[in-house]
């Protein structure tokens, strides 16, 4: 069971480490909103599972609430995040920021 | 196991550092906006990480749901409010 | 369907008539087909209130109970928007198996984002582009899903979509740009039903 864990919390430090370089590496806005949309989602889905897996160690009504709650939690996440990215997009695209081709400087 | 859900908090916390690079340097004003919102996903995973180094997930459970919540809320309003603004490029 | 519901509705309303004489066991499983919604939506709340609450004594509970009931009755149209029960049941039943398959994709999808992340020549693989394609979905859910869907998924994020189906999508490489519409939007159609 710990060596479940274990392993999802690391899968995850690894999205979220992705994530946070992808933020700072790619070259404009638009890409970079493809790191903090994906790589985080994914990254808050596997610790999450991991967290509630280690949560039901004590098997008891109150860990398998808890457990619930965390479940909910990245329902939650998964709804909104998708939902927050395309706010932010369409918010550039109706100020006219153009993206990003290849060949120009990074911004 | 304490003490791996410690480093990895810690991990956590050196990730949001560099997310807060981008919140502080960002071009525009919908960079620094995505930075907030990738410190505000990371902080809702370390609620609960802290939760469980503290023993007490049933509590911090609640507020990790709370601060997801308020993220996207804020995140939303925050893209809505720039929406209308003009000096996206220059700033 | 907007006509069989519109019947549905007719005979409900006409029901009181018909239904004092005895034996009459279509119109009462009518009755419960219209009071469906109402406790699925009661369920849910519940649920909902017993897994945030976590308390079992009678007094949290009825309080639970009083307020899902007063919240079912003032918004019996939250989770079923039209009068259309069994539609829209199957529905959710399809759409929980295509949840699955969704999550295998967003898997690949983060691989995929990874490995253009920590490509030291990242800048000469990614060819960024907006583009818009017309789908052949109609109808709200069907079209939300798949937005999100999109943006969930290999190098895509959606940035517009218009009523009757136009999508305009930021797109981070060619791969991903050739992806779209595929397997997704066929996967959609079928577990909402518009094959």
């Amino acid at each position: 069971m710990d060596i479940i864990v274990v392993f999802l919390i690391i899968c995850g430090l690894v999205f979220f480490t992705g994530g946070a370089v992808g933020i700072l590496r790619f070259p404009d806005f638009y890409s970079r909103l493809h790191p903090a949309g994906k790589l985080d989602t994914g990254g808050a889905l596997l610790m999450m599972v991991a967290l509630a897996l280690f949560n039901l160690h004590h098997f008891s009504l109150a860990t398998v609430l808890t457990g619930l709650k965390i479940i909910l939690i990245v329902v939650f996440v998964f709804l909104s995040s998708p939902t927050a990215i395309h706010g932010i997009v369409d918010a550039g695209v109706r100020a006219g920021l153009g993206p990003w081709t290849r060949g120009e400087k990074r911004r | 196991m304490d003490n791996f859900f410690l480093f990895s908090g810690l991990y956590l916390s050196f990730l949001m550092v560099l997310s807060l690079y981008r919140a502080v340097i960002g071009p525009t004003v919908l960079d620094r906006l995505i930075g907030a919102n990738a410190i505000g996903s990371k902080t809702t995973v370390l609620l609960v990480l802290i939760g469980l180094m503290f023993h007490r997930v049933d509590m911090f459970v609640d507020i990790a749901l709370a601060y997801a919540m308020l993220n996207f809320i804020a995140v939303l309003a925050a893209s809505r409010y720039f929406q209308k603004r003009k000096g996206l490029f220059g700033e | 369907m907007p006509a069989t519901t519109n019947t549905r509705e007719n005979t409900i309303l006409h029901e009181p008539g018909q239904g004092s004489d005895p034996g009459v066991t279509p119109s009462t499983r009518k009755r419960a087909r219209a009071f469906l919604p109402y406790a699925i939506t009661f369920i849910l709340l519940f649920s909902l209130w017993i897994v945030l609450s976590g308390k079992f004594d009678p007094f949290h509970l009825s309080l639970g109970l009083i307020s899902c009931v007063m919240v079912t009755l003032f918004s019996k149209d939250l989770i079923f928007p039209e009068p259309g029960t069994e539609g829209s049941l199957r529905t959710w039943v399809c759409f929980i198996r295509y949840v699955p398959w969704l999550l295998y994709q967003i898997f690949m999808a983060n691989l995929h984002v990874l490995y253009l992340t920590f490509h030291p020549r990242m800048m000469d693989l990614i060819d960024p582009r907006i583009f818009r394609f017309q789908s052949r979905l109609k109808g709200d859910l069907p079209l939300v899903t798949f937005a999100n869907s999109i943006t969930l998924t290999p190098g895509t994020i959606t940035v517009y979509v218009s009523i009757d189906g136009t999508f305009t999508v930021h797109a981070l490489d060619k791969s991903s740009r050739e992806s779209l519409p595929g397997e997704m939007e066929r996967r959609i159609a079928r577990a909402f039903g518009e094959e």
